[in-house]
């Protein structure tokens, strides 16, 4: 089970922070949250939102394993 | 050096305690970011900054590193906060320090950029019309952008 985890308005729209799922791939991962919540589905395929894998950004559909943790992070506000 | 701080900082302690026993450096330039009462009209009384700690901080260490590579600075120091901020509150804290002032100068205004529109941080205002996330304005971008166009060369 990897461990996800949403931020900024992300983490409001899914209503939660963190939680343990089990995905073969990133793509994979992105299909069962959107079959469970398809306004957090079209939100996690739109602009600007990124996922990162073990505090790497990441792109395409890597495979994942039980100790990985994936994060949806949306456009960011700094400073 | 990068901060992530989840309590209040003071500008004017962080900046004594970076220029004390220099001597190699003859110019810091510091800039303090902090929070504002209002946005685009909007009153604002509250901000709330979400943070990924490990990799929030992993990438403001990334952009320190560009800015060592990019500019002939001796030191850098961001520090920056997350959580609960009220109004007129310090929010980033930046300080470079250089053999002289021009690289110093450009090197903040260059972090500054990058901080604004890469470092990991999400913000979200409070205020009488209620809550909204707030992201990095067109402006940013095209700050940042003036680092890679040639503009500045």
């Amino acid at each position: 089970m990897a461990r996800v985890l949403m931020f900024g308005a992300l983490q409001e729209l899914a209503g939660w922070r963190e939680r343990e799922i089990d995905a073969a791939s990133l793509d994979a991962l992105r299909a069962l949250l959107t079959a469970e919540d398809a306004a957090l589905g079209d939100r996690l395929a739109g602009p600007g939102v990124f996922a990162v894998i073990n505090k790497d950004l990441v792109r395409g559909d890597p495979p994942l394993s039980a100790d990985d943790e994936v994060a949806f992070v949306p456009p960011v506000s700094g400073g | 050096m990068v901060r992530l701080e989840a309590e209040a900082i003071d500008p004017g302690v962080l900046l004594a305690d970076f220029c004390r026993g220099r001597e190699d450096v003859g110019a810091v330039v510091s800039f303090t970011g902090l929070t504002r009462g209002q946005t685009d009209g909007a009153a604002v009384s509250r901000l709330s900054l979400d943070a990924y700690a490990g990799y929030t901080d992993k990438v403001m260490a990334d952009l320190e590193t560009e800015t060592r590579a990019r500019f002939d600075v001796l030191d850098v120091l961001v520090a920056h906060r997350w959580g609960d901020l009220t109004v007129g509150e310090p929010i980033v804290f930046v300080a470079v320090a250089a053999e002289h002032r021009r690289a110093a100068f450009e090197a903040a205004d260059f972090l500054m950029d990058q901080l604004k529109t890469r470092a990991p941080f999400w913000k979200k205002e409070t205020g009488p019309d209620g809550e909204r996330w707030i992201e990095a304005r067109p402006q940013d971008h095209a700050d940042a952008a003036r680092w890679t166009t040639g503009d500045t060369e």
